[in-house]
């Protein structure tokens, strides 16, 4: 392989991870706080694609309205889904949790289906968006180039809110003991709410970058990338915000890079990143970041 | 109620089963008789998953890998070689596939083994981990054995997947291997293997401390529960008579999942309800994806309809009434005399 497209595979490898990347963040520190995997995450990307979209052709809002406003409504879907489908089972094991999670996921992408329907409709990308940069061979749209900009931005703004505000420092004690925080007086409904709306935000900016990127969408668009960021995210060390950046980066470049060195296996791709699921669990359950388990 | 004159109701009672089942072969309409088939191989599939997921207490989120399994290794054993040639168009299928053809109850067994070792290598990873761990993990098991359906060619025909099977499965098939697996499942239940099961679910730690291997029951439970998932994943192949693996997607596993929720996790009974009224109830939702005449108004069917009454289902039964129907209890004789015994107002000696 020529270094040019070597190069080129490298930043599409981390244009694709720092999309994961952004996912990543929201399952966990929704895992740091609620120990749950939440399923419905990766449809939030869907519902912030079809916001943008009609904000922009019903209300033919520019896009750079249309993109914070779709954020915000997906934030406000989060702190929804948190009130009718986790927040009553607080009490409750742990498997109804997980199953109340699955529920909502196929809620909100059967709803999508039935409201929209299934036909894949095309995502418009803005000229912004869609210039092509020429560095000597290299060709490369200015998307690819901006979305781990953006990415490294959020990432900068979320850290400052979790490690330097009261709430944020909130959101902390509560994944690490969640009854002490309580006694403290702490409001945890509304840290968890936060914690959604953050998450979830951060997945919606991901959901839009990703239909510029691949701009077809569908009801069933974030199922594949919501299950890759959660590995992404074990991988990193569930519960750790820098781990879960980290661990985007890497699993992009990594499912970048194996189907160009080995096209053969380009098939398998989707499967990849199961099987680097399963290893780490094997050899090094906690990830890279991770405390080790007690 | 002695143990003689149970036995002799459980006889009684199987034998108005398959009585009713006669009748239905014979006099039954062709729907009634394939809806009948579709909860058999449901009970099957549903009692198998239960036991895992109800009462060993993890969240397996993969059968659909072990049926899809079981569906392609019967099926690609009960075809004849020249029906094999007609399905593969793109390349020949592989040596020992191409000449192999065995009866179908063969083919049923073999496709029960492969499901079981397929559970036997997953389930080293599998049992390290536990709760949304163990969830994610079974999840992309499921996704894998689709993706290698998908891709592997030269064994499951890649997306084309295999046409025209002979449909080998009846009423006979599906309703004797749902009374087996019931069988078979709810001894083990009842076994000390199944209280070591339900300890583990309770408290694994406590259950360590009395001595039980959690490794060890929850291997047996996996290895049992995917030899009928597979079982039911042939019959399944050979009733519907052409399999694809956009068949064994994750929704496969998420309609097992609203059975047993619905039926009452923990409850092989459960199980079996949940299965018949999601198959029974599954057919009657149809007319809400058809256009519908009240007087002179049409209301137009809305394709899509049922799965979102199901996934509002599945969540306000686990929201408000996480029971489900059955909660942890057996329909047994016991249990059906004490609640006729509370009936009459009388008191049961136990």
């Amino acid at each position: 392989m020529s270094a040019t497209l070597f190069l080129q595979q490298i930043i599409n490898g981390i244009s694709l991870g720092s999309l994961y990347a952004l996912i990543a963040i929201g399952y966990t520190m929704v895992y740091g706080i609620l120990r749950l995997i939440n399923f419905a995450h990766g449809d939030l990307l869907m519902v912030a694609a079809y916001a943008a979209i009609y904000e922009i052709s019903l209300f033919s809002l520019p896009w750079f309205f249309a993109f914070p406003l779709a954020i915000i409504a997906t934030g406000a879907v989060g702190i929804l889904l948190d009130r009718v489908a986790y927040r009553p089972l607080r009490q409750a094991p742990r498997i109804s949790l997980l199953i109340s999670a699955i529920g909502a996921s196929f809620l909100m992408e059967n709803l999508a289906l039935v409201l929209i329907g299934g036909v894949p409709k095309p995502f418009p990308r803005p000229h912004f968006f869609s210039r092509v940069i020429e560095v000597g061979n290299l060709h490369i749209l200015v998307l690819t180039i901006y979305s781990p900009v953006i990415t490294l931005l959020l990432v900068m703004g979320l850290l400052y809110i979790v490690f330097k505000t009261r709430a944020g420092k909130a959101m902390r004690a509560a994944s690490l003991d969640f009854e002490a925080t309580r006694l403290m007086g702490i409001n945890l409904d509304r840290i968890i709410a936060l914690t959604f709306l953050l998450g979830s935000s951060l997945a919606a900016a991901g959901g839009i970058m990703w239909a510029m990127k691949y701009p077809q969408i569908n009801p069933f668009m974030g199922v594949l990338p919501g299950l890759k960021a959660f590995i992404a995210a074990v991988i990193g060390g569930i519960g750790n915000i820098v781990g879960a950046v980290l661990g985007g980066f890497l699993l992009g470049l990594c499912e970048i890079l194996i189907v160009a060195l080995l096209p053969n296996l380009a098939e398998y791709r989707d499967a990849f990143a199961f099987l680097i699921l399963i290893g780490v669990l094997l050899f090094r359950p906690t990830g890279i970041m991770g405390e080790p388990l007690t | 109620m002695s143990d003689k004159f149970k036995s002799r109701l459980n006889v009684a009672s199987l034998f108005l089963l398959f009585g009713l089942l006669f009748l239905f072969n014979r006099y039954g309409s062709g729907y009634q008789i394939r809806i009948l088939n579709n909860i058999g191989v449901f009970i099957t599939l549903a009692v198998s998953y239960n036991l895992i997921n109800g009462v060993c207490g993890l969240l397996h989120l993969g059968p659909n890998g072990f049926i899809a399994i079981g569906a392609y290794t019967s099926a690609l054993l009960s075809m004849t070689p020249a029906e094999k040639q007609l399905n593969f168009i793109l390349g020949q299928v592989i040596w020992p596939l191409s000449v192999i053809h065995v009866p179908f109850v063969v083919s049923l067994i073999a496709a029960g083994i492969a499901a079981a070792f397929f559970a036997f290598l997953i389930s080293f990873p599998v049992l390290r981990v536990r709760g949304d761990y163990l969830a994610i993990v079974t999840l992309g098991f499921g996704e894998v054995v689709r993706v290698l359906c998908n891709a592997g060619e030269r064994v499951t025909n890649g997306p084309l997947g295999l046409k025209g099977l002979y449909p080998h499965t009846n009423l006979w098939w599906s309703w004797g291997v749902a009374t087996l697996a019931v069988v078979v499942i709810q001894r083990l239940i009842d076994s000390n293997y199944g209280l070591a099961m339900k300890a583990i679910r309770e408290d694994e730690d406590a259950a360590r401390a009395m001595g039980v291997n959690p490794f060890r029951s929850l291997m047996l439970a996996f290895l049992i529960s995917a030899f009928f998932s597979g079982i039911a994943g042939g019959l399944l192949a050979h009733l519907i008579t052409t399999i694809s693996p956009a068949l064994f997607t994750f929704f496969l596993t998420f309609n097992l999942l609203i059975m047993i929720v619905v039926g009452g996790l923990g409850s092989t009974t459960g199980a079996i309800i949940g299965a018949v009224l999601f198959s029974w109830g599954g057919e009657a939702l149809r007319i809400v994806e058809q256009p519908m005449e009240i007087g002179s108004f049409t209301i137009p069917g809305i394709p899509g309809m049922r799965m979102v009454i199901f996934s509002l289902v599945l969540m306000l039964v686990i929201l408000f009434a996480s029971k489900g129907i059955m909660g942890r209890n057996e329909l047994s004789w016991d249990y059906l005399e004490s609640k006729f015994a509370r009936f009459r107002g009388t008191k049961t000696p136990q």
